[in-house]
């Protein structure tokens, strides 16, 4: 009977809440809001990083070990990009959706779909056409998030780049990814792909 | 007296003659050898020579001789030449010169060793980089006053 009693007494407390409750109640959902969100941030930016995606073998034996050799790993002026910057947008909902379609790459390490050197050559193709369309989808917005056309010095540039990139880039019919295929990968085989040799 | 004599001339002599031998071995002198290291005694270490840098992109460089691979006008850092693409090709070819603005590879490039015709690059020319090279602005280590035959020495 006490214990009803206790129970009521509580019940009836927690239906009418004091005032400074209420406020307190939304400080601290405020509070935890941004620590949850700022979790949330800290762990999709840690997802985000180049010492993440080499952490799978098949990321760090094949493409890494390619990509050491080209200019966007080492340069004279050290400016550098890593995985993110060219395979992950920058633009927030995009890359939430980009996040979202990356479960399907964590079901393919489960279940080993590249996991040796030859898998991994046989499957070349495909990930490399699925990261091209994605590039020329979105115009190239990852090489243009490093290398603004309209601040293009074609002065400072060798004569080949300074006539491509007056001409095809400036026109709009050509996109960066159409001619710099394999600029940090190699490149698979390519004799079908349209616009290459 | 005389035999005394004797032995101090030659005792002299002898000194002489060892004191010149053993200066001549403790001169600081490489014998005025000139080589590529320049002067430099074989226990001196000289400055490493600076880095020398390939021009990015450049007019075609004159032939020296008739048969001669051009060189290649440009870097060419990071093109692929496997079995899977030729990055050469994607501007030399015959069918992607005039677009690329280049020069495209001449016939022999389509011959087979035993002399027949193909319709496509040859297995045999398909890696460029086996002839042709690029330049890098090093000057020669030896002068040299090589001049090409008349014809192939563009007028100045």
């Amino acid at each position: 009977m006490s214990d009803n009693n206790f129970i009521k007494s509580y019940w009836k407390m927690l239906k009418k809440p004091h005032q400074a409750t209420l406020g307190t109640i939304l400080a601290m959902g405020f509070v935890f809001g941004i620590i949850f969100w700022g979790g949330f941030n800290t762990a999709m930016e840690a997802s985000n990083t180049e010492t993440f995606c080499i952490s799978c073998h098949e990321m760090e034996n094949n493409v890494y070990q390619e990509y050491k050799e080209t200019i966007h790993y080492s340069n004279r002026s050290g400016v550098r990009a890593t995985c993110p910057d060219c395979h992950v947008p920058d633009e927030w909902t995009h890359k939430i959706v980009r996040k979202i379609q990356a479960s399907k790459e964590l079901w393919g390490k489960f279940t080993g779909y590249v996991d040796t050197p030859d898998k991994f050559n046989n499957h070349r193709k495909e990930m490399a056409l699925r990261e091209w369309k994605r590039m020329k989808g979105n115009d190239s917005q990852e090489c243009r998030n490093c290398h603004n056309f309209d601040y293009m010095d074609f002065s400072e540039q060798g004569k080949r780049s300074a006539v491509q990139h007056s001409t095809a880039l400036a026109e709009g019919d050509k996109t960066c990814i159409d001619c710099h295929k394999g600029i940090a990968h190699t490149l698979p085989d390519m004799s079908d792909i349209e616009g290459w040799h | 007296m005389n035999k005394l004599l004797i032995i101090a001339l030659v005792t002299l002599t002898l000194g002489l003659v060892s004191s010149v031998v053993i200066t001549a071995e403790e001169k600081d002198d490489n014998g005025g050898l000139v080589s590529l290291r320049g002067n430099a005694e074989l226990f001196e270490e000289k400055d490493a020579e600076e880095m020398k840098r390939v021009q990015r992109d450049q007019s075609p460089i004159a032939r020296d001789y008739l048969h001669q691979p051009p060189l290649i006008p440009h870097q060419i850092r990071n093109y692929q030449i496997n079995t899977q693409s030729n990055k050469c090709l994607a501007c030399h070819s015959w069918k992607n010169y005039r677009k690329a603005g280049a020069t495209k590879i001449s016939m022999t490039h389509f011959d087979t060793r035993d002399g027949q015709q193909l319709s496509d690059v040859s297995p045999r020319r398909y890696f460029c980089t086996q002839c042709h090279v690029n330049q890098a602005d090093a000057k020669p280590l030896i002068e040299n006053q090589f001049k090409a035959v008349d014809e192939l020495s563009e007028n100045e």
